[in-house]
């Protein structure tokens, strides 16, 4: 595989929790560079198929492949080399509660860089100013918005320029004006060659951002192609998603 | 009907083993992580520091009131023989070896048991520690591992400071009925304490210090979703790391009257 490895890829790949079966036999690969938007009913599994390739999920059946590599059969210290080069944005964000809000962007560099204290914070500053948020530096995360909360998430899971970034509802709870602007980052992240992996309700930023959109549903992958094949597919469910506005 | 209920019971008992085989599987790595390097340092200290500050207050006023009381009971006693002046050396003996360890041990279980069980649990639903994972950190070392050592470092500490807190209650209930002096107090206070007394009690408590905080991590790291979990967490933490530590308690009595006969003559 070697250079035509995919960036991620699922290659059937089931998970069930207990009688509740979510995903079922999936298998899909993402270019590196690209963007892939992931559309799907609450409930689906967009969220667990974004755990998976970050290894916080493991399939009951399949293998999960991150830049040619089964992660699933990796030792922690294996996995933790893999993560290192993924950025996560949890779909409630997961704010470290306890450090504030520019503790947390550091925390990333704090651990895995060995920049020194004035770097480390021009960094974590310069993050969440690229999310329109550099007032909140000293701010604790319990006094913020959900939607600022989301941001410094987002800020958190670029701050060591990852290769892969995996988020989950990034424009959920924001107004139309600042999710354009979370938009046009992505954009600019993935012109730059991170490879996104984007879970969406929101179908103008999924065409906006998204090289390829997949719809999930029923634990499997219900269509899949460019915004204008989900256009012209005639499977209601899909129909039901691109005629839909901003979803939240 | 019978056999629904005796169903039932089986399955409590085998949920109660299988949590109890989940528990000791994760103390025991515990065990490996506390000796196996990076060493989490900065977050040890940080975390013997919340434990001592959200402890010492409650462990100064309960030991005084323990000594108190132990005196009162001590005096009733030895007076009747004629043995007043072994007062403090008796209540000494008794704060030393097991008052104090089990005391502390029951106090630090209520604040700091509690305290990690609803941390980590909120920290578990809230998917923090996942967010950890994520972030290629160690999520069990480094939020497990440095409760557990923080524990096991600073009930020996709390313990000290409560066996003085106890003899300045003992000295203030003997300065009230005797008027026995500081000095002569404390000088009579250590006449029976030996170098075994203090190993044994320094190992007691740090296996108590272990009990609390693993009992406390595995409770908050498996919290299920939700508030309630949380609380639940908390609650069963203080109950389980309780239970456990007076349990050890005897196995540990029994260990050091074997190890060191002469606490037990
Ligand atoms: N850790 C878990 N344990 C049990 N069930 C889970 C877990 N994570 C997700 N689920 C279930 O899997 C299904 C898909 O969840 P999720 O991926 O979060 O949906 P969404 O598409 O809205 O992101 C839901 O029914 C959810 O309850
Ligand atoms: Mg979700």
């Amino acid at each position: 595989m070697s250079s035509l490895a995919a960036a991620v890829e699922f290659d059937r790949v089931s998970k069930a929790f207990g009688d509740r079966v979510v995903l079922q036999d999936v298998s899909f690969a993402i270019a590196p560079g690209t963007a892939f938007g992931v559309l799907g009913r609450s409930g689906t599994g967009k969220s667990v198929t974004l755990k998976h390739i970050i290894g916080l999920i493991r399939p009951d059946a399949g293998r999960v492949l991150v830049h040619g590599e089964d992660i699933t059969e990796l030792r922690p210290r294996a996995l933790a080399r893999v993560r290192r080069r993924m950025g996560f944005l949890f779909q409630e964000a997961a704010l470290f509660d306890s450090i504030t809000v520019g503790e947390n962007v550091a925390f990333p560099l704090r651990r895995h860089t060995r920049l020194g204290e004035a770097a480390i914070v021009a960094r974590a500053r310069q993050r969440l100013a690229d999310v329109e948020l550099s007032d909140a530096f000293d701010a604790m995360p319990a006094d913020l918005s959900g939607g600022m909360r989301k941001r410094v998430g987002l800020a958190r899971a670029m701050v060591l320029d990852p290769d892969i970034l995996l988020v989950d509802e990034p424009s959920a709870g924001l107004d139309p004006i600042t999710s354009r602007e979370i938009d046009g980052l992505l954009i600019g992240l993935r012109r730059a060659g991170t490879t996104l992996v984007v879970v969406t309700h929101n179908i103008p930023s999924a065409r906006a951002i998204a090289d390829e959109l997949a719809v999930l549903g029923d634990g499997r992958i219900v269509a899949r192609g460019t915004a204008a094949d989900l256009d012209a597919n005639p499977d209601p469910l899909v129909q039901a998603f691109m005629r839909a506005g901003t979803g939240g | 009907m019978q056999g629904a209920a005796a169903e039932r019971v089986g399955q409590a008992v085998l949920d109660a083993l299988a949590s109890a085989g989940a528990y000791f599987v994760f103390a025991g790595r515990a065990l490996v992580e506390l000796v196996r390097p990076p060493f989490e340092v900065r977050e040890v200290l940080r975390q013997i520091y919340a434990l001592g500050s959200r402890s010492i207050p409650l462990i100064l006023a309960a030991g005084f009131a323990v000594g108190v009381v132990l005196s009162m009971h001590t005096r009733a006693t030895l007076e009747r023989f004629g043995a007043g002046a072994l007062i403090p050396a008796g209540l000494a003996v008794a704060l030393v070896r097991e008052t104090g360890p089990l005391v502390t041990g029951l106090l630090v279980a209520g604040r700091a048991g509690a305290g990690i069980g609803a941390e980590l649990g909120a920290m578990r639903v809230t998917e923090q520690i996942d967010a950890l994972e994520a972030i290629a950190v160690d999520a069990f070392k480094y939020l497990a591992v440095t409760r557990i050592l923080a524990c096991m470092i600073a009930l020996p500490l709390l313990t000290t400071l409560m066996d003085f807190a106890g003899m300045t209650g003992g000295f203030a209930a003997e300065a009230a009925a005797t008027g026995i002096a500081w000095p002569l107090y404390f000088q009579r206070s250590f006449e029976l304490i030996g170098f075994a007394d203090f190993v044994s009690a320094t190992v007691k408590t740090v296996v108590f210090g272990f009990i609390i905080g693993s009992v406390a991590s595995y409770l908050g790291f498996h919290a299920t979703r939700g508030t309630e979990g949380v609380g639940d967490a908390s609650t069963r933490a203080v109950v389980a790391s309780s239970i456990l530590l007076i349990l050890s308690d005897v196995l540990l009595v029994k260990l050091i009257f074997i190890l060191f006969p002469q606490i037990g003559s």
